[in-house]
């Protein structure tokens, strides 16, 4: 057959590109154009070369807001992989129970992100939240808005709380796909528990595993919302994490050149991590095909 | 390897049977012989994984005991009964080698490293698997990731018997022949007692010393291939067996005459006049065309022609009759057969009457 050419596939493509424009690229351009600047309002520009990124990748407080995010990833991964497997692990494969663990897993994710938060607020607070007051009449010492541990424990918990149903529900697709007969045929091997797991479950869950870790790194390593509405990035700067910083900066001092340059780091550091989970993780036991 | 018994073995997946249509088993008494290859066979439902899955020790009967040799197995589990069993689809560990694969049951059994190198060798030897030994299992064909499930039974030198369900589904035509005809050399070359289970006749019959044909949850005949062929004891096994299956008839049956929709049939025999439902049957490899004396009047509705011979499918009155004719002769418009006396089987409610002597 003879291929045909004409433009018309330009005006099938030319919506969303116009789209993409708009919501994607032109506003990242902006950014861009920002960060390489110097304005003092009255839309007057100066050029401003690589000064911002200079004194963003200089800038101690970028430094301990990196450390802080790369902590927190790594910490919630830690916890919530794990986590979820187990719960995957645990979670009934048929029967009446299904539907109902799968629901009350699904229910943290249908929460707004805010919302989490606010509860979490609330939930903790010594005076009227059940959590905070629970535990100041045992005697243990929390409080959120003045000890960076509890802060911390708190934005931890409440994420773990928040996204472990994720790891939950991807982990527990891939067991259900493994066929009854690898159990039995394990079971003819004598194949102990910890046998099944390690070479008929976990393989089995590779990919979705890798999905979830994924999923679960970039969104940690961009989050804003409930550290912002629980602590507000306190107490000082202890949960002060790569986003709250930024806004801080762009919008509460105005400083817009510093800001874009940071956002631009901060989405290339995102990218690049990204991409380097996503390759090691996908190479993991590939080799020797 | 040892003899294995099933004393009166039954099954219902319900909680509390109540009637016979609740099992999925219905009672069965049989024996199996040290070192002997059988073959379950039936129609899909009929209740044969679930007399393997008996065997196998992942279902417990409701009734009756298994017997391994002398010892009553019948609450023990999979595990400890040393059985090894081949799944319809191939059950491999996607992330070890294939050698890694055949040590698993092995060094879950704590036998000693040299034992194990030696024992992995010689399955290696003996499934033909040497020059991908070392791969990763997971990238290997449909086959031979069939083979390494089987090799996992063979490695262990404890297995009373090699329990196979359908193993050669996922399997290519072309492979099937040699998978099959490479167990039968292993079992002749090693004599493991081998429990089969299939729905295709084919294989049951190739593969077997003995058939044991279920159909409905029942036990209906065990026997060797031709047995199955020439007397079978239900009218189902004349059907299931064979391509195409036996002709059943419905006949009145006095002396050693049947009169089949007013027509009179030989039958080589004398049988005292029976009660209730009375059919005959007849293969279709003896029913020859002829119009002599004693020849009945049938309709042609097709004839296929297989190459070596030719199917005759038609009709006695409303019965289906189908008849292997050989090639070159002409069919006439009007054809009659008959049927070779001493192949006529006769039966009373489904099941095989047996002569008077």
């Amino acid at each position: 057959m003879e291929k045909t050419w004409n433009n018309k596939a330009w005006f099938m493509v030319l919506p969303v590109l116009l789209l993409v424009a708009f919501s994607a690229v032109i506003p990242l351009m902006t950014v861009v154009n920002y960060s390489v600047q110097d304005t003092f309002g009255n839309n007057e520009f100066f050029w401003a070369g690589t000064e911002w990124f200079e004194e963003v990748l200089a800038s101690e407080r970028f430094h301990d807001a990196l450390f802080r995010n790369l902590a927190f990833s790594l910490i919630i991964l830690a916890i919530e992989v794990p986590l979820g497997i187990a719960i995957a692990l645990a979670m009934p494969r048929s029967g009446f129970w299904v539907p109902v663990c799968l629901v009350l897993m699904a229910l943290p994710l249908l929460i707004p992100w805010n919302v989490v938060g606010t509860i979490w607020q609330v939930f903790g607070r010594a005076d009227i939240g059940l959590l905070g007051h629970t535990l100041a009449y045992l005697g243990i010492p929390y409080n959120y808005t003045q000890d960076p541990v509890a802060a911390w424990i708190t934005v931890i918990v409440m994420d773990v709380w928040h996204w472990t149903s994720l790891v939950v529900l991807l982990c527990y697709a891939g067991l259900v796909s493994i066929p009854e007969a690898y159990y039995q045929a394990a079971k003819i091997d004598g194949a102990s528990r910890w046998s099944v797991f390690r070479y008929i479950q976990l393989p089995k869950m590779h990919r979705v595993l890798l999905i979830a870790v994924l999923l679960r790194f970039m969104d940690s390593f961009m989050i804003y919302t409930e550290p912002f509405v629980v602590t507000g990035g306190g107490p000082g700067n202890s949960t002060t994490f790569l986003s709250i910083d930024l806004v801080k900066m762009a919008i509460g001092q105005f400083d817009l050149g510093p800001a874009a340059a940071m956002s631009i780091v901060y989405f290339l550091i995102v990218l690049a991590l990204s991409w380097v989970f996503y390759t090691v993780m996908t190479n993991y036991g590939q080799d020797e095909r | 390897m040892s003899r294995i018994t099933l004393d009166h073995i039954a099954h219902s997946y319900l909680p509390s049977p109540k009637t016979e249509a609740d099992f999925a088993l219905k009672e069965v008494h049989q024996v199996w012989e040290d070192g002997s290859a059988y073959a379950l066979l039936g129609p899909s439902g009929c209740g044969k994984t679930t007399l393997l899955n008996i065997i196998s020790g992942l279902i417990t009967p409701s009734h009756g005991r298994v017997v391994f040799g002398e010892r009553d197995v019948t609450l023990l589990p999979t595990e400890a009964r040393n059985i090894a069993q081949v799944f319809q689809f191939p059950v491999i560990y996607d992330t070890m080698t294939v050698a890694e694969n055949l040590a698993f049951p092995l060094k879950n059994r704590k036998v000693p490293q040299a034992e194990i190198d030696r024992r992995v060798a010689e399955t290696i030897e003996m499934l033909g698997l040497g020059p991908m030994a070392r791969r990763k299992a997971r990238g290997l064909t449909a086959d031979q990731k069939q083979k390494i499930s089987l090799g996992r039974g063979l490695v262990r030198s404890d297995v009373n018997a090699i329990l196979f369900d359908e193993p050669l589904t996922v399997i290519d035509p072309h492979m099937k022949w040699q998978l099959r005809s490479q167990l039968k050399q292993l079992h002749r070359r090693y004599g493991f007692t081998m429990v089969y289970v299939t729905h295709d006749q084919t294989e049951a019959l190739t593969f077997a010393d003995k058939v044991v044909v279920m159909y409905a949850g029942e036990v209906v005949q065990v026997g060797t291939p031709a047995e199955l062929f020439e007397r079978p004891k239900h009218t189902f096994v004349g059907y299931f067996i064979g391509s195409p299956g036996m002709n059943v008839l419905p006949a009145e049956v006095a002396g050693d005459r049947a009169v089949v929709g007013g027509h009179a049939v030989a039958l080589g025999q004398h049988y005292r006049p029976q009660p209730g439902r009375t059919e005959i049957g007849v293969r279709p490899e003896f029913v020859r065309l002829d119009d002599g004396a004693g020849s009945l009047p049938i309709s042609v509705r097709s004839v296929e022609d297989i190459g070596r011979y030719r199917i005759l499918r038609g009709a006695i009155g409303p019965h289906e009759l189908n008849a292997v004719l050989p090639e070159g002769r002409a069919i006439p418009a009007s054809p009659r057969v008959v049927f070779d006396p001493a192949r006529v089987n006769v039966y009373r409610d489904a099941h095989l009457v047996e002569a008077e002597a």
